[in-house]
């Protein structure tokens, strides 16, 4: 019987098999070779050659690097609150069952299924300057139109812009799941306990949903982190490099300059930033929950 | 600080669907009232519209002198314990206690004197720190009454309190809310389908049935004075024996009714003039039939199934031409399934029904 136990245990194994194959192949050793192609000088074309920590060095000095670090932290820090907020009002706007609500919310999780292509091209129809939706306003109103793609600053707030309308959809979405799972008889309570909406807003739904929040807040900040595809559509990265983000640096490290091991490295370095905000988000709550208790 | 509730001819509907109709209800301040009835007779609709958890369709509620119905659930005065407790899952127990007096802007010093002597009250002061997730379903259930209790609300109000309770602590829980409403005196309203919780707990018990009020009453009057065939089959138990009447005649005195089973069966009723026949039925709770001894003559009864509970045995059974009877017996009976016993009625324990339900009761009943 042991025997049989044994050999039982060695092949429910073999259920994971598919799951196991694909993961290593698609994740783990694309990630180990990401890894081992950062400390080689490799170009592609032909062998590497053992460089060390010198593609890292090369990269913690790169003016454009870090030009390219800053953008994006600041396309981070700002984007993700405001993806989080709106979700939230969003769903707290559309959480009931009326055939207006629901025709909303199918409008907007909507612009989620857009490709990044059709997504730029949409907002190029609004910041474009000349022709564009607010060029536009802004003569109809008389004011001094703002060449928004091209200014320095504007183009990346042009970027954040497109990319919450883009990605609105799964925080309103993942919100309004939660939202539905608050118990209704705790509203009750509240109401016979004299709350406030501001007062069931803050000490009701809000500690309800505060592992949604964090799961919203650990989604996009790994998704932001990788900023590209409108980056690169509307302004690519200009101007003066002052809307490129670190996924547009390695990029054109990588296909566009032929420095595979400069551009895995940056890759790496990404790679620990994104793992480390993401954990950092995950902890503060967690110990803010903790604390709580 | 209780307060009396009065309910004028109210009505609750939902689009085409009537649940409740045209109910009118006076509580006294510091009675305690339970609204029994079976599931879906809208019991705990009548009970979240004077929480104000419900509009009213029609009629009007007012909790002491004040009309409450048009007002906000917060500011009716009244407090509320639900089935599932809702205890705010994020907040600790004084928190959960002190929420609704912060929302009032009380003074921190007062809000901390009212959770500790509640917690006091309900011996929960060693959990104040804890959130209800820690806590047993007996806890929780105390943290509900006691966010209830430091409102100091005019009137209580509870929503199937016990039925998420195991038994042994559904019976301490009841006789320690029986000492909560003599120690604090409130009006308290209580919604419960168990009929033992509106025996043990009620000053007057309201039974609802089909979108009315059947009957109010004391727990003795609903219990020996049953005002209609579906009070007296709801409450007690086992239920009540009902048999359909074949024919009847009085002699001013005495009213000799026939029933299948039964036979003749003498009874000290007077029903009006005009009680007809036609659909009516005799009623009879089991232990007010005994169980002659062996050797005595009385009605045949064939002992089908027999309970034995310890205090008293319940023999099911049925009568020579088939009709089911129940009948207590002493704990000590010694009747088996399969028996032939003799039984008797107690006579003056007899209800009589029209076809419409309502009951005619002995003089000694």
């Amino acid at each position: 019987m042991a025997e049989s136990y044994r050999r039982s245990q060695w092949s429910n194994g073999l259920f994971v098999l598919p799951y196991l194959a694909v993961f290593v192949v698609l994740l783990a050793f694309p990630l180990f070779w990401g890894v081992w192609l950062s400390l080689h000088k490799v170009d592609l074309f032909g062998p590497g050659r053992f460089v060390g920590l010198a593609n890292y060095g090369r990269v913690l000095v790169d003016p454009v690097f870090l030009q390219a670090l800053r953008n994006t932290i600041v396309f981070v820090l700002v984007s993700v609150p405001v993806l989080v907020a709106l979700g939230l009002f969003l769903a707290l706007a559309l959480n009931r069952t009326t055939r207006m609500t629901s025709f909303l919310r199918g409008l907007f999780f909507s612009s989620s299924v857009l490709s990044v292509t059709i997504v730029t091209l949409i907002w190029r129809f609004v910041f474009i300057p000349g022709d564009g939706l607010l060029a536009v306003l802004s003569e109809a109103l008389s004011v001094q139109p703002v060449n928004f793609l091209s200014t320095s600053g504007w183009s990346l707030f042009s970027v954040g812009v497109a990319t919450v309308w883009w990605c609105i959809g799964l925080p309103m979405m993942l919100f309004l799941a939660a939202l539905q799972q608050i118990p209704n008889d705790l509203y009750e309570a509240a109401a016979l306990d004299n709350a406030s909406p501001w007062r069931v807003l803050t000490r009701v739904t809000v500690p309800s949903i505060a592992r949604t929040i964090m799961l919203v807040a650990v989604i996009q900040i790994v998704m932001q982190f990788q900023l590209f595809g409108q980056a690169q559509l509307m302004t690519n990265g200009g101007p003066n490099g002052t809307s490129r983000p670190l996924v547009m640096y390695i990029y054109e490290v990588g296909f566009l300059r032929w420095d595979v091991g400069k551009a895995a490295a940056a890759s790496e370095l990404l790679f620990l930033i994104i793992l480390v905000a993401a954990m950092a988000q995950y902890v503060v709550s967690a110990r803010k929950s903790e604390a709580s208790e | 600080m209780s307060a009396s509730i009065e309910i004028t001819d109210v009505t609750k509907r939902y689009g085409e669907l009537t649940v409740l109709d045209d109910i009118s209800l006076s509580i006294r301040a510091g009675e305690f009232v339970v609204i029994l009835g079976p599931s879906g007779c809208g019991k705990s609709t009548l009970l979240r519209m004077i929480a104000g958890l419900e509009d009213v369709t029609k009629g009007s509620i007012s909790v002491g002198e004040r009309r409450v119905d048009t007002l906000p659930p917060g500011q009716r005065g009244v407090a509320m314990v639900f089935q599932s407790y809702a205890l705010y899952p994020h907040m600790t127990v004084a928190q959960n206690m002190s929420f609704g007096l912060e929302n009032i802007g009380l003074p921190k010093a007062e809000i901390q004197r009212r959770v500790l002597q509640a917690a006091a009250t309900l011996e929960i002061a060693h959990l104040l720190g804890r959130k209800p997730a820690k806590l047993s379903g007996g806890q929780r259930q105390r943290v509900a009454i006691g966010r209830a209790i430091v409102k100091e609300p005019k009137a209580f109000l509870f929503d199937e309190p016990l039925s998420n309770l195991d038994a042994a602590l559904r019976g301490r829980t009841r006789l320690e809310l029986a000492q909560l409403h003599t120690r604090l005196g409130s009006t308290m309203i209580f919604v419960t389908h168990d009929q033992v919780e509106a025996m043990t707990l009620a000053d007057r018990i309201v039974i609802l049935h089909n979108r009315r009020i059947e009957q109010i009453g004391t727990p003795m009057e609903i219990y020996q004075r049953p005002a209609s065939r579906f009070v007296a089959g709801f409450v007690g138990s086992p239920a009540m024996n009902f048999f359909p009447v074949e024919s009847a005649t009085s002699n001013g005195e005495m009213l000799t009714i026939q029933t299948g089973g039964l036979g003749s069966v003498g009874a000290v009723i007077r029903p009006p003039s005009r009680f007809s026949l036609s659909g009516a039925s005799l009623g009879i709770r089991a232990e007010d039939v005994t169980v002659l001894p062996a050797g005595q003559p009385g009605i045949p009864l064939k002992a089908e199934v027999v309970e034995r509970l310890g205090d008293r045995t319940l023999i099911y059974g049925h009568l020579t031409d088939g009709t089911k009877l129940t009948v207590e017996a002493d704990g000590r009976s010694e009747a088996r399934s399969g028996d032939m016993v003799q039984i008797a009625l107690d006579t003056s324990a007899i209800h009589l029904f029209d076809a419409a339900g309502a009951a005619h009761h002995g003089e000694g009943g």
